[in-house]
């Protein structure tokens, strides 16, 4: 548990304070993307970096995500580890090429003789009415294509850990933080995700979930926002006296999936919370891990609170009438027991 | 800056040991693919992409480099591989599938990738000049020797990506060079259906820096153009743009019926072909005898040939290996 007078920090602050420690050991570590130079980032993540490395290993680009992400490729396969930014998700539809058919696929098509050792930092999530364009995890949509690691912290303590296990890895590795969950007073940060994180360098290993409550009537798995949700959902749920376990992913691939099997066959029961679209993804793949491996171990039918559907709205209600929250878990849990 | 002698010969046996390579790879293509053409049969499946005609660009680019520069080549990559110094036995087993192939069959002929020679060719229109930018900015930002190369075909300079590429790496002037193989045909649409402009070359205005088209599918020319792009690009000045001018003697791909060609148009070419051209020069300048020449044209079908019976002869891929070598060990 955090004692009060230990650092606390937020995601952004994490990252960039890992970021900085890789690049004082390791040279061959770079930062480039939009707006990551002066201005620190548009969420913070690079702040106070080209104050101490400089315009040459922190380098703002033009806008042109095809040729830097492209660019990064080049420049991993020939030594150097870049940290390149997709300002927001959403914007991989003018970039997708370089990301699942050139960073994703490289490694495969040399045999394993070329190694890319990158990251793809993205925001992700909405919740703050910047509509259908701006709001979006697509988390499926990047664990779906074979080739990419991917992570999404929830708290800052597992930020720091993740970054520079990714500025480690010799794969490259998405690194998918919410921005609600940054620490920018202006997003409405979740003050869960402010943690004690310690100064000196750790990392956290990719493709490994964590119990983050123990419970033993139902399993609630989410990642990143969801995991805060999932936790006060199940908060409410004791107050019912239900004992609720809630694991974060931490990375959606690797997927741990003994980790959730294991959760799953000591409740019985399993909500996925996911703030990416309902069909064909993340929420799905979950259930499908349990269920697939030993059908048995549930007592009731898996229930799954995610966005619908539909593009992201702009109008706060509507947006809020979608999104994933509390009492939509509590209420899954409801009509689990109803059923 | 003319090739001396021995680049001369080196050009010569580059281009000889590509269109061997090529006659040899549609010979085979064909096999198990008569009376009905499926492309899925065959000891080569799949699309094939043949360079004959472009053989040109290729050395006369590739005379100026060595294996520590870096070379992102197209979907049509064989002469650029070669002239780049790929290994020949494990591209050509690669193209077969097989065990020893260059990623033991997990690419295929559009998915070439030589780590010791900085060589890598991609699928997708343009796809490869983010990766060629982003190794010159490497070299440069390590202070290494070695520039980048991207090879393109002249319909990539329609791409998004490929105007990013070239901004990018002006803006940051970084040690590369971006040559355009216009050989007239993006797969049946003509360039000048698809091209607001007749040079590609007078692009490089947009982006600052020298630009130059050759005309003729003349390695000579080529030779000395990319030459002064290299060189300036070596001495820390920046990115060049060269449109070469080049002859696609095959179809887009094997079994291209390339009904869209005008009339008369690869009788034509075919009298230009750029093989016998050079063959001429050489000997009319005394730059080789009927002899060396005869040398060399043996000396690279011998090549060939031990390439194709090394692919022949290795086992093919093991089914299982599919699942290995997603993520670096």
């Amino acid at each position: 548990m955090t004692k009060s007078n230990e650092r606390k920090l937020t995601i952004a602050r994490a990252m960039a304070e890992a970021t900085a420690q890789e690049m004082r050991i390791d040279p061959s570590v770079f930062v480039m993307g939009e707006d990551i130079g002066p201005l620190g980032g548009v969420y913070g993540n690079t702040r106070g970096l080209i104050e101490e490395f400089g315009a040459e290993r922190i380098r703002d680009t033009p806008i042109s995500e095809t040729a830097f992400i492209g660019a990064a490729v080049g420049a991993a396969q020939d030594g150097m580890r870049p940290v390149v930014e997709l300002m927001f998700v959403d914007f991989f539809g003018v970039c997708f090429d370089a990301i699942y058919n050139l960073m994703a696929k490289n490694i495969y098509f040399s045999g394993g003789n070329v190694k890319v050792p990158m990251v793809l930092m993205t925001s992700t999530g909405g919740g703050y009415s910047d509509g259908g364009q701006h709001s979006q995890c697509l988390y499926g949509t990047f664990a779906h294509l074979p080739g990419m690691k991917v992570v999404a912290p929830s708290n800052a303590y597992d930020a720091k850990g993740l970054m520079t296990a990714a500025m480690r890895d010799d794969s490259p590795v998405v690194y998918m933080y919410h921005k609600g969950l940054q620490g920018m007073g202006w997003l409405g940060t979740e003050a869960g995700a402010t943690v004690h994180v310690p100064e000196e360098t750790y990392t956290l290993e990719i493709g490994k979930a964590k119990v983050v409550r123990e419970g033993k009537d139902v399993s609630i798995v989410s990642c990143g926002m969801g995991v805060h949700n999932a936790l006060k959902a199940a908060k409410k749920l004791e107050e019912q006296g239900v004992s609720a376990e809630v694991v974060d992913l931490v990375s959606l691939v690797p997927l741990d999936r003994d980790t959730i099997r294991a959760s799953v066959a000591k409740t019985g029961r399993l909500i996925v919370v996911d703030e990416d679209y309902m069909s064909y993804g993340l929420s799905g793949e979950i259930i499908a891990s349990v269920t697939e491996h030993d059908i048995s171990v549930l007592k009731a039918a898996p229930k799954r609170v995610a966005f619908p559907d539909v593009p992201i709205p702009f109008a706060r209600v509507m947006e809020q009438f979608c999104l994933p929250n509390p009492d939509k878990i509590v209420a899954a849990w409801d009509e689990m027991q109803a059923a | 800056m003319s090739p001396t002698r021995e680049e001369q010969h080196w050009m010569y046996r580059n281009m000889v040991t590509s269109r061997r390579f090529e006659e040899a790879i549609a010979k085979i293509y064909f096999e198990g693919k008569s009376p009905a053409f499926n492309m899925a049969n065959g000891p080569i499946p799949g699309e094939m992409h043949l360079s004959d005609g472009q053989e040109p660009v290729a050395v006369g680019v590739c005379a100026h480099l060595t294996p520590e520069d870096v070379v992102t080549a197209t979907h049509r990559p064989h002469h650029q591989a070669i002239a780049k110094g790929v290994d020949l036995d494990k591209m050509a087993a690669e193209i077969f599938g097989k065990k020893t192939g260059l990623s033991g069959g997990r690419g295929g002929h559009m998915h070439l990738f030589d780590d010791n020679v900085n060589f890598a060719c991609s699928g997708i229109i343009a796809q490869g000049m983010g990766p060629a930018v982003g190794a010159a900015l490497s070299r440069k930002m390590q202070g290494k020797p070695g520039v980048a190369v991207a090879f393109v075909g002249e319909g990539a300079v329609n791409q998004g990506g490929w105007h990013e590429a070239m901004n990018l790496a002006a803006v940051w002037n970084l040690p590369f060079i971006c040559v355009v193989e216009d050989n007239g045909w993006g797969i049946s649409v003509a360039k000048e259906t698809a091209s607001s402009i007749g040079s590609h070359a007078d692009r490089a205005a947009a982006y600052g820096i020298p630009g130059k088209r050759i005309e003729g599918n003349d390695p000579y020319a080529i030779f000395e153009a990319a030459g002064e792009a290299i060189a300036r690009a070596r001495a820390g000045e920046g990115p060049s743009l060269l449109e070469c001018e080049t002859y696609r003697l095959a179809g887009h791909f094997m079994g291209d019926a390339e009904a869209y060609r005008p009339e008369g148009e690869k009788d034509a070419l075919f009298e230009k072909d750029p093989i016998p051209k050079m063959r001429e020069r050489l000997l009319a300048e005394g730059s080789a005898s009927e002899a060396d020449l005869d040398t060399i044209e043996e000396e690279s079908a011998a090549r060939v040939d031990a390439a194709i019976k090394f692919a022949r002869e290795s086992d093919d891929a093991a089914p299982e290996d599919a699942l290995t070598r997603v993520f670096a060990a």
